[in-house]
């Protein structure tokens, strides 16, 4: 176990280098000069050059020899723009965005933007969860009648359709006919405008969740330790519960664990439909105005997170199903 | 990692009761699939939709992109029986050429990724195992690792300029003449960036598959018999892995739909004028507009909301048929 936890977070380190690395040099290549948007019309070579040259963006990517020589033995080392970074990341200073949201600490902006994001990330999950047990206990309790096929056909279905589509068809009903839900914007987790983002966000839980515990619930109901339980006088609740419940949700939990790092990288989509100031909207905002501090920000954040999720996940079930050895 | 350690169900031997003598499996899946008439008429769309988008341009009645300006938001008559939108184009069109687009984008990145990155990458990491495993396993992490479509959008937005320069060298080279304006730097930009993406889940799986079919007898008696790693892998291990494949394709193909659409909609993917569902979401997605001419995207989303309904049934389907086992 320990030796595994070890493993495991020694690859950590790997991973975070060959992401950011990898966004980093697509950064760097990528089209758009952030010192040219940033200078907008009146750009003036002299004055983009000094720029780049302050902010260190005309030095290599990668670490170099310089200056070097035989006689006299001369030699210094440039470490080059992403070891800089690294660097400066490890010392806590994710830097500052470049153009987006002008001098501004990156890591404020996104602490901010996350706080915003979870918000509705937990309203949906929440949503998503609870209405996916719902549905698959009775899809797997109505097995071989017409009721379990389409609750998981329409749950899988509602989930694989993208955002965009979804919402159209609910503003028109909502909005247009029944007049009872806002469109769009923010106003935090007790604001009407959360709901419809919220509900469309849980679809994508649903849909998992419900054929999860469809067949895990299938699996759980035919086996032995359950009819013993029935045949040992336990109440049916006390079956469903202890002996049904708690085993059937062990999938769940994957679901849900893993969800949590969306937690922290909200989502593109939504956010940006429904005008929700979270860290999905940051990104394709920074995205577009080749903010690269913001996006390696976000990029570095969101892989660490789903790290962490992965983690837990493995951790968690090992200790729900001790027949489970990590290795 | 985490599948390692979950427990998988033991095999066991069931009858298959359905199945006539001397039936082949194929033959028995067949005749089990055929009998689904709700996988049937998904099957038929999804073929439907297929042909429209590759007869495009023998089916649609206008260009993509004629504009008449003096006839914008015309409702649905005989000359545009979808009516035509703020420019004045025909929709029918439009969404004829649209499917074309997610057609060449989808068939093109499961071909590429799915089935041939994903199922050769899968099939040497589970069969060779050691470091050859470890190898592609931990790569497979390391794009696991960005969060949701991020890399994707990273490849899709930094390396289109450069895409586009490829081509067009391509024609002066060549005298091949229009592939840039046809928007073919978009199309393999697109797939290109998803296939580097969609190899992972598929090539998780197959190994998956792969390890537990190679422990099995007839892999040993092969083996006995001086079969070579070539031949026990290509002839009797990946035609055990079909089922999966097949189900993965149909998995991928409506996937990658969704992404391109996604893509498009956030305005990274296919670009204006080209015509893409995407692009046509987000261009007539406005609240004004779903209130004075909603008829113009209606008929845009419940395209796409029929089609990712016929993925969904088509697979359910071919999942009942092809692994009986799973229910």
């Amino acid at each position: 176990m320990l030796a595994y936890l070890i493993r495991r977070l020694l690859f950590a380190p790997i991973i975070l280098l060959f992401v950011t690395f990898f966004t980093f040099v697509l950064g760097h290549y990528g089209p758009g000069d952030p010192v040219v948007i940033l200078m907008g019309q009146q750009n003036n070579p002299e004055v983009v050059e000094r720029i780049r040259k302050e902010r260190g963006l005309d030095r290599p990517l990668l670490p170099t020899l310089e200056n070097w020589s035989v006689f006299p033995p001369a030699l210094s080392v440039q470490p080059g723009q992403y070891v800089d970074y690294i660097w400066k990341v490890l010392q806590g200073d994710l830097g500052e965005s470049s153009t987006l949201f002008r001098g501004q600490q990156v890591s404020k902006l996104l602490f901010q933007k996350i706080a915003v994001s979870a918000q509705l990330g937990l309203l949906s999950l929440l949503i998503g969860v609870s209405l996916g047990m719902i549905l698959g206990l009775a899809a797997a309790q109505n097995q071989g009648k017409w009721i379990d096929p389409a609750i998981v056909t329409s749950a899988l279905f509602l989930s694989s359709l993208p955002i965009f589509v979804l919402q159209p068809f609910l503003v028109l009903v909502f909005v247009r006919w029944l007049h009872i839900l806002p469109t769009s914007g923010w106003g935090g987790i007790l604001d009407p405008r959360i709901i419809m983002p919220a509900i469309v966000m849980s679809l994508g839980p649903i849909g998992i969740i419900t054929r999860l515990m469809r067949s895990s619930t299938l699996e759980v109901i035919t086996q032995d330790y359950v009819r013993t339980a029935r045949s040992k006088g336990l109440p049916e609740l006390a079956v469903r519960i202890h002996h049904i419940g708690r085993n059937s949700i062990l999938p769940i939990f994957t679901v849900v664990g893993l969800s949590l790092a969306t937690l922290v990288g909200g989502s593109f989509v939504t956010e940006t439909l429904f005008g929700i100031p979270g860290v999905g909207r940051l990104a394709v905002d920074s995205f577009f105005a080749r903010d690269y501090p913001i996006i390696m920000a976000f990029v570095l954040i969101t892989a660490v997170a789903y790290f962490i999720a992965n983690l837990i996940v493995d951790i968690g079930y090992s200790y729900l199903d001790p027949r489970i050895r990590l290795n | 990692m985490q599948s390692e350690g979950r427990p998988t169900s033991t095999t066991k031997i069931i009858a298959l009761p359905d199945r006539r003598r001397g039936e082949g499996l194929a033959t028995l899946a067949l005749r089990r699939f055929r009998r689904k008439k709700l996988a049937m008429a998904g099957l038929a769309l999804i073929l439907a939709f297929y042909l429209t988008g590759i007869l495009a341009p023998l089916l649609a009645p206008y260009s993509y992109s004629a504009q008449n300006l003096d006839a914008s938001f015309e409702r649905p008559s005989a000359e545009h029986w979808l009516g035509t939108d703020r420019l004045g184009r025909d929709m029918l069109s439009r969404i004829i050429w649209g499917a074309r687009t997610s057609v060449i984008v989808s068939a093109m990145s499961v071909i590429t990724g799915t089935l041939f990155l994903g199922t050769a990458l899968g099939v040497l990491a589970g069969y060779l195992g050691g470091k050859v495993d470890t190898l592609i396993m931990r790569v497979a992490d390391i794009f696991l690792a960005f969060p949701e479509i991020l890399l994707v959008i990273l490849i899709a937005a930094t390396l289109r300029p450069r895409m586009i320069g490829v081509i067009q060298n391509f024609e002066d080279a060549t005298g091949f003449k229009g592939l840039v304006e046809s928007g073919a730097a978009d199309y393999f930009l697109i797939f290109g960036a998803l296939s580097v993406f969609s190899w992972v889940g598929i090539a998780r799986l197959i190994r998956g598959q792969i390890l537990s079919l190679k422990e099995r007898e007839y892999v040993l008696a092969a083996r006995s018999l001086g079969a070579s790693t070539r031949r026990i892998m290509f002839l009797h291990l990946f035609p055990n892995t079909i089922n999966l494949l097949i189900v993965m394709v149909t998995a991928g193909l409506g996937g990658s739909i969704g992404a391109e659409l996604t893509l498009s909609w956030l305005g990274i993917g296919i670009q204006p004028p080209t015509a893409s569902l995407g692009v046509m979401i987000w261009e007539n997605q406005s609240l004004s507009q779903l209130q004075t001419h909603p008829h113009v995207l209606l008929s845009v989303i419940t395209l796409v909301t029929v089609v990712f309904f016929a993925f969904q049934i088509f697979g359910d389907g071919l999942n009942d048929a092809l692994n009986p086992r799973a229910r």
